[in-house]
């Protein structure tokens, strides 16, 4: 019965998100006010509707319901109950059904809280979202039914999710990433429903502003725990793989940042707007691509779980209609639009548009590293793979302009700026910023290479401009304590942001040029040294767990003869889907990671161990965290709140 | 005049778009599984070849090993993540006395070395492809690939992506019965 209503309420979403499409633009075209004002209540309850069949499906999973054939094949009745919870996006009905039910909840949060969004405006966003929405629970209903069932012979017990998935990572990786996805909708829907109105302002940018960095946020998040998830389940130490599903979060994440910066010049100076509508438009095409690729089995990769090509084909029919009806509808709409705002060469405004030429470049070589070997194949020039060794060296180049221009831009004032001004900040940025990287490299790193230097100073260059830029505002008008305290929401969200990327940068320099890996042969008893840590094995034992068994190795970490942690190293066997798995023993810390694999048993009773020192590389994520927090920063800006629309006051609040 | 052109270079990401569209819609409407690349030496022998051993650098093999029984040909390599996950259906199939030839792919000798013995290692012979030429001549994609190569050394399928339970039950199964 349970599954049934599930069903039900879903397909009742389906129907009340197509009234909230179709009802409101009626009533914008003839003015009715009953049908423009309906857009919120069809919003409000389609999520309750979807929410109801989401629930139902959690709770399917969390009683065991092997009826229901998505269970069957993702769940296991001796799985622990959390991860038969976040069994639920395990696999691709699932994970769709998640997406719906962000997307109704990204509605509901616009209509309930743009409460100074003009009612039509509303109305047409809505309708948009509605779209979305409808497109999406047609997919689920017709392609991907979560709530099948294997009636009348059902399984007594199921196949168990991956055991890859069955992870903490898992457990709030995948929301977050369709957080930030499926929020990029609400970008998406301000941006189309500007260009119905043929009306495309500084209220407009103000108006999506807060919502595109939300999803950012999300995204920015997603994307960190992704890696993090890789690094420590998958077990090879590794924190980024290219693969074309990572690519795929990458890329509207790439478009996303170019967006929150144009967006931020079309709201403060009123330019760019018709470029900020199209990176809008992008950035959610993006994430329907991504969400193409891996749904459609085009591209092959772990993640790819379910393919199948009916899918793809009606993601890619989706694709086109919503993609290509609001590019079109750009082309015609954006002509319209006239900049008022003049800027010269050297500006701030001209900065920003380079942040935004080459995160479009870096977003173009990942679009195409993971599209070419696709499209070579399909005009006939044979099979070519691109991998890693490609991605490293471009992003690698890529990021030296992009760091050393963001580093200054923020010292560049809007409209003009007179570079004689900027010679003396940048000397002692430059100076100030090769002492630091230099005398880090002496304390941290065990030999100098050019890389290491260069990262080390891009790294540095942003943090110490970030630094620099706060002090000189500050101290502009009044004295340093009484500056600092008056620096605006967004200009704290900018430094931090900023400072993000620079700590990444410098995790990435030290993690991919000082690591080291050491495979040693270890019998229990036996001690290993190296970069003077001295890694005694205690003991193995058996270990039993609710769903594996296998075995665990102790092992004593000593520090300059200081014990600093005992590990412990499983090699787990997944008793349902007979799978091994290394769950690899990591000792945390700010500037190293240790980390323990267990291989396998030699015939002489030793065991081969593999031992990484990873320095820095908690750097790679705690930046990305230091970015969402910036971004947290920017949204609680008390102008998104505020009824009318201020003009700001104090020039600090500059971007 | 200045409209139209304005209107005309909006267009372009339009074009751009469909342009992408379009390529990615044809491996699906052409109703191809898109895991299964058309090789074209399907039907012929495999490429000849000298490559090292991934234990013993100082063992070669050449394109006889193929010949004398059908068996499956797995291109692997450490970096791929679906290899990682199709391992444990390789040592099953390896299980049930399936030969199995493994070409590890623009790899690292060690890390490979490492991975077979920590995983278990379900390949008679383990050929070693670091440049690559032995892929580029079967035409290999990206890995995991897996062709099925008959007794007479002659090659009869490809399958591109990981083989599972059910890429073997549905479709490799029958054509490696059917091999000679």
């Amino acid at each position: 019965m349970l599954p049934e209503i599930g069903q039900f309420s879903l397909i009742l979403a389906c129907v009340l998100s197509f009234l909230q499409m179709v009802y409101p633009l009626y009533g914008v075209r003839t003015g009715h006010q009953g049908a423009i004002r309906s857009a919120k209540m069809f919003t409000v309850l389609q999520f309750v509707a979807v929410a109801i069949s989401f629930v139902t499906l959690a709770y399917l999973f969390f009683i065991n319901d092997f009826s229901v054939s998505y269970i069957a094949t993702n769940s296991n009745s001796a799985l622990p109950w959390y991860y038969r919870l976040s069994a639920v996006w395990g696999a691709h009905e699932g994970s769709l059904l998640l997406w719906v039910f962000l997307l109704a909840t990204w509605s509901i949060a616009v209509a309930l809280m743009s409460k100074n969004l003009p009612v039509e405006s509303m109305a047409r966003v809505l309708a948009v979202l509605g779209l979305l929405a409808f497109g999406f629970y047609l997919f689920v209903i017709l392609t991907s039914n979560p709530f099948e069932r294997t009636l009348p012979y059902f399984p007594i017990d199921g196949r168990d999710l991956n055991p890859l998935l069955q992870d903490f990572g898992l457990v709030i990786h995948p929301p977050m990433l369709y957080m930030g996805y499926v929020g990029f909708s609400v970008a998406f829907a301000f941006a189309v429903a500007a260009l119905l109105e043929g009306r495309l302002d500084s209220a407009w940018a103000k108006w999506s502003r807060p919502w595109t960095m939300a999803a950012w946020m999300f995204l920015t998040i997603g994307i960190a725990l992704g890696s993090w998830w890789a690094y420590y389940e998958l077990g090879w130490g590794g924190w980024w793989f290219w693969d074309p599903v990572e690519n795929a979060s990458f890329m509207p994440w790439l478009a996303g940042t170019a967006l929150i910066h144009s967006l931020a010049v079309s709201e403060k100076r009123g330019v760019f707007k018709s470029w900020t509508v199209l990176l809008a438009l992008s950035a959610f095409s993006l994430s329907l691509l991504g969400t193409f690729l891996v749904r459609s089995g085009v591209l092959v990769s772990v993640h790819a779980f379910a393919s199948d090509p009916t899918r793809g084909l009606f993601i890619l029919s989706f694709l086109i209609l919503v993609i290509g009806g609001a590019l079109l509808l750009y082309a015609v709409q954006a002509a319209k639009v006239k900049s008022r705002g003049r800027y010269e060469l050297a500006s701030r405004e001209s900065l920003l548009l380079l942040n935004n030429i080459f995160l479009i470049a870096a977003l173009i070589v990942v679009l195409l590293g993971t599209l070419l070997p696709l499209v070579h194949k399909e005009i006939g020039l044979g099979s070519i793979s691109i991998g890693e060794p490609f991605f490293n060296r471009m992003f690698t180049i890529l990021v030296v302009p992009f760091a050393l221009f963001l580093g200054i831009g923020s010292l560049f004032r809007w409209k003009r700026q007179k570079l004689g001004e900027l010679v003396k900040p940048v000397l002692i940025i430059l100076v100030l910023s090769l002492f630091v990287s230099l005398a880090f490299l002496f304390i941290f790193a065990p030999a100098l290479t050019w890389l290491a230097v260069l990262g080390s100073f891009l790294g540095f260059w942003i943090i110490v401009s970030v630094v620099y830029e706060i002090y000189l505002r500050s101290t502009h008008r009044h004295s340093f304590i009484n500056g600092i305290t008056k620096l605006g929401n967004s200009h704290w969200a900018m430094s931090l942001g900023h400072l993000g990327l620079a700590v990444m940068i410098v995790g990435i320099t030290m993690t991919q040029n000082y690591s080291i890996e050491k495979d040693v042969k270890l019998a229990v008893g036996e001690d290993i040294t190296f970069e003077r840590y001295d890694f005694h094995f205690d003991q193995i034992n058996a270990l039993n767990g609710q769903n594996y068994v296998g075995t665990v190795g102790t092992f004593s970490v000593f520090h300059d003869q200081q014990k600093i942690a005992v590990m412990n190293a499983e090699k787990r066997i997944y008793t349902v889907q007979r799978m091994p798995m290394t769950e690899a023993a990591i000792d945390a810390g700010f500037t190293r990671d240790l980390y323990i694999a267990m291989g396998e048993q030699l015939p002489d009773g030793a065991w081969a161990v593999r031992i990484y020192y990873k320095p820095f590389i908690r750097w790679i994520w705690l930046g990305p965290l230091i970015m969402a927090f910036a971004g947290f920063i920017m949204i609680c800006d008390k102008r998104y709140r505020t009824k009318k629309n201020p003009v700001d006051k104090l020039g600090e609040k500059d971007v | 005049m200045f409209k139209k052109r304005r209107i005309l270079m909006l267009l372009v990401p339009f074009i751009a778009f469909i342009i992408g569209a379009i390529f990615l819609a044809t491996p699906l409407l052409k109703g191809s599984d898109p895991s299964k690349l058309e090789s074209a030496l399907i039907g012929q022998e495999v490429p000849k070849f000298t490559l090292q051993d991934i234990f013993d650098e100082t063992k070669q093999y050449n394109a006889d090993i193929f010949k004398g029984q059908k068996m499956l040909l797995n291109v692997w390599a450490t970096w791929c993540p679906t290899c990682y996950a199709e391992h444990t259906y390789l040592n099953k199939l390896a299980n049930q006395d399936i030969y199995i030839v493994g070409m590890n792919y623009k790899d690292n000798r060690k890390k490979a070395i490492r991975w077979l013995s920590e995983l278990h290692n379900p390949y008679q012979i383990s050929l070693f492809d670091e440049s690559g030429l032995l892929g580029l001549d079967l035409g290999v994609y990206g890995a995991p690939e897996t062709f099925l190569i008959d007794s007479q050394g002659v090659i009869r399928y490809r399958h591109v992506g990981d083989l599972n339970e059910q890429v073997w039950n549905d479709k490799l199964f029958a054509i490696y019965e059917g091999m000679q």
